[in-house]
């Protein structure tokens, strides 16, 4: 019953001087708008860096050359990965926790049909890489082993560069593109991916590894290098298993000694792992930022209370005079702030909805998907926040208000 | 000891401005028994001001014995204080002091709320006193929208609402025309003949002076002489 008539006592006090209440909430709303928004956008790009990440296919493990970053003892002649270690790595009988081994070699080249041209990166793939990262065709055929046999000159092209190279993706089976200038006849057609980064899934072209190596391969590079070997376990509870087989299998092959590789291996879970400690990051800084307008709301709430005490030291005093103790008068001024601080906060979760609604139209726009979550955790995280700015900020206005004695209160001009 | 309401015994009260002290009471004793009506007369600087203040519990002596209505209370804390005047002290000023935003109901409301009264008798009673000083019809009026004199008859019920021990008044008449002055003055009047109210006008008019059945002259912080009248 206290607590009503206090809050009906604020309200009354508040709404007396509406534009200074107003201008007073804004800084709050901002701050707490921005807050929740910087939350709610980081919320969704980790969402969808996890999806695109679990899109590329499931319980993969992706080697390549080189040492893993941050080793500190260097390999004395490192090798380069091969068709022949890809081989290894699939045979079931050493590594039985590997099911499908797909061994890739990219580049980057130009594709030509007509006038039209574009600049995409080639992968050389077996049909092993179809399996592995859950591609498919829309049309046409998936490269096929007898390809890579053949080394023959033909490619399946993503959804993207055909609508770039023939103004569609259907119907462009059977025709010839030039891939650096060497023709290539078009076998399939991607099924799109969507999401942010599988785009470039939907704009690379695929050759068979063979014959990338013999017409794409730089000079200086072994004949059978490979870029990079993706590697499915046979389960998500082999992938550990899966790890060890092949770290074995490669330190033999490549006589290197245990512990020292001159290739890394990563899991999908390592990478999953990575992007979402990036993105929690930096979610971390902007909310931090967003935080920063929310402490100066917080200080705008301090002064227009400091200044309310001010012009009511009189009323404090006829409060006072009339019985009210100091804590009377402490409820009362705290119960203004915090009532600002609230408001503010409520309207700044419409704020921030509104923020999260425009970024995910503009992000739309620009043909990534970004949903913004704005969690209930979030809403009353930020309203009880706000409360408590209204609080800390509102506590030493109301405590002078508080210690006012009655008499000097009262002789007051 | 107890048969005065207000028994206060060598009152002094020194003040510190800078380096200098000032002594605005220097051992002034007052008495007053229930149900009589006081005018406190004095220049400026006699240390009326003083007098009322530590009268109405609003300040401590620095010296001397103050007890009101069978309770010493020179020494108490400040939210004993606070306490002591909402039971004991209704206050009346020469500006009103009403809360501008508030109704008139509310703020006769005011102290009872401070005591922590069920809502519904403080309701019932701030009624009762509104009705009591004629602003039956005004009650759900902010102050701006009523006359000097139905401010200052707001501000009486709300002195007289709590049952008070003593009712301070300073300067009553002192922002009205002098009809509206007159009218209060009679209400305070008819309030003591009726209830037995204990009225302390604090005044440098010798007309309210007149009307009250004793007048206390401060002069130096000293009580002057006792005029019975």
């Amino acid at each position: 019953m206290k607590i009503i008539l206090s809050i009906r006592e604020a309200l009354n006090s508040l709404t007396a001087s509406k534009l200074r209440s107003s201008l007073t909430i804004l800084g709050i709303v901002i701050g707490v708008g921005a807050v929740i928004a910087m939350l709610a956008i980081g919320r969704g790009a980790t969402s969808s860096v996890t999806s695109s990440i679990n899109s590329i296919g499931t319980n993969l493990i992706f080697i390549s050359s080189g040492s893993p970053s941050g080793s500190t003892t260097k390999v004395t002649n490192p090798k380069q990965l091969t068709l022949d270690d890809a081989e290894a790595l699939a045979n079931t009988l050493a590594a039985p926790a590997i099911s499908t081994v797909a061994p890739i070699v990219t580049s980057r080249a130009q594709i030509t049909y007509g006038s039209e041209s574009t600049d995409v990166s080639v992968l050389g793939i077996t049909a092993a890489y179809a399996t592995v990262t859950s591609e498919s065709v829309t049309e046409g055929t998936f490269i096929t082993d007898a390809q890579n046999t053949g080394k023959m000159t033909v490619a399946v092209i993503g959804p993207d560069t055909a609508k770039t190279l023939f103004g569609a993706s259907t119907g462009v089976v059977g025709k010839v593109i030039h891939i650096n200038g060497q023709s290539f006849h078009v076998v399939g057609v991607l099924k799109a991916k969507g999401g942010s980064t599988s785009s470039s899934q939907d704009t690379s072209v695929l050759i068979p590894i063979t014959t990338a190596q013999a017409r794409l391969m730089h000079f200086g590079e072994a004949k059978n290098a490979v870029d990079s070997i993706e590697v499915q376990a046979a389960s998500s509870d082999k992938v550990t298993e899966a790890v060890d087989q092949i770290t074995n299998i490669l330190n033999i092959r490549h006589g290197t000694a245990v512990g020292v590789n001159d290739f890394t291996v990563r899991t999908q879970a390592d990478i999953l792992s990575t992007a979402t400690s990036i993105t929690g990051v930096l979610t971390l800084f902007l909310g931090g930022i967003a935080g920063i307008s929310l402490l100066v709301g917080g200080i705008g709430i301090m002064n227009i209370m400091l200044v309310s005490v001010t012009e009511r030291t009189r009323e404090i005093g006829l409060r006072k005079a009339l019985g009210a103790r100091r804590s009377d008068i402490l409820v009362q001024f705290l119960t203004e702030s915090i009532l600002l601080g609230l408001v503010g906060g409520l309207i700044g979760v419409l704020l921030a909805w509104g923020i999260t609604s425009a970024v995910q139209v503009i992000a739309a726009a620009s043909s990534t998907t970004l949903n913004p979550q704005i969690g209930l955790d979030s809403v009353l995280l930020a309203t009880l926040f706000s409360m408590a700015v209204g609080l800390v900020f509102g506590l030493y206005p109301a405590n002078r208000a508080a210690s006012l004695q009655p008499v000097e209160a009262l002789r007051f001009e | 000891m107890t048969e005065y309401v207000v028994d206060a015994q060598d009152l002094t009260k020194v003040y510190q401005m800078g380096n200098i002290e000032v002594q605005a009471l220097r051992g002034a004793s007052i008495q007053i028994a229930p149900s009589e009506v006081v005018s406190i007369m004095g220049p400026s600087g006699s240390g009326k001001s003083t007098m009322m203040n530590i009268l109405g519990c609003l300040d401590r002596p620095s010296s001397g014995e103050y007890t009101l209505d069978g309770e010493l209370v020179s020494n108490l804390s400040d939210d004993r204080l606070s306490f002591i005047r909402n039971e004991k002290v209704g206050f009346i000023f020469q500006n009103f002091n009403l809360l501008k935003l508030t109704s008139a109901l509310d703020n006769v409301e005011l102290p009872m709320r401070y005591s922590g009264k069920p809502s519904r008798k403080v309701h019932e009673k701030a009624k009762a006193a509104l009705e009591a000083v004629g602003l039956g019809d005004r009650m759900h009026h902010r102050p701006n929208e009523l006359s000097g004199g139905q401010q200052q008859r707001v501000a009486i019920a709300r002195a007289l609402v709590n049952d008070p021990a003593i009712i301070l008044a300073d300067e009553p008449t002192g922002a009205l025309d002098s009809k509206s002055g007159r009218e209060v003055m009679e209400l305070l009047l008819n309030l003591n003949k009726e209830r037995g109210t204990t009225l302390i006008f604090v005044t440098h008019d010798p007309n309210i002076a007149a009307m009250t059945q004793r007048v206390i002259h401060l002069r130096d912080g000293l009580v002057e002489d006792l005029q019975q009248q």
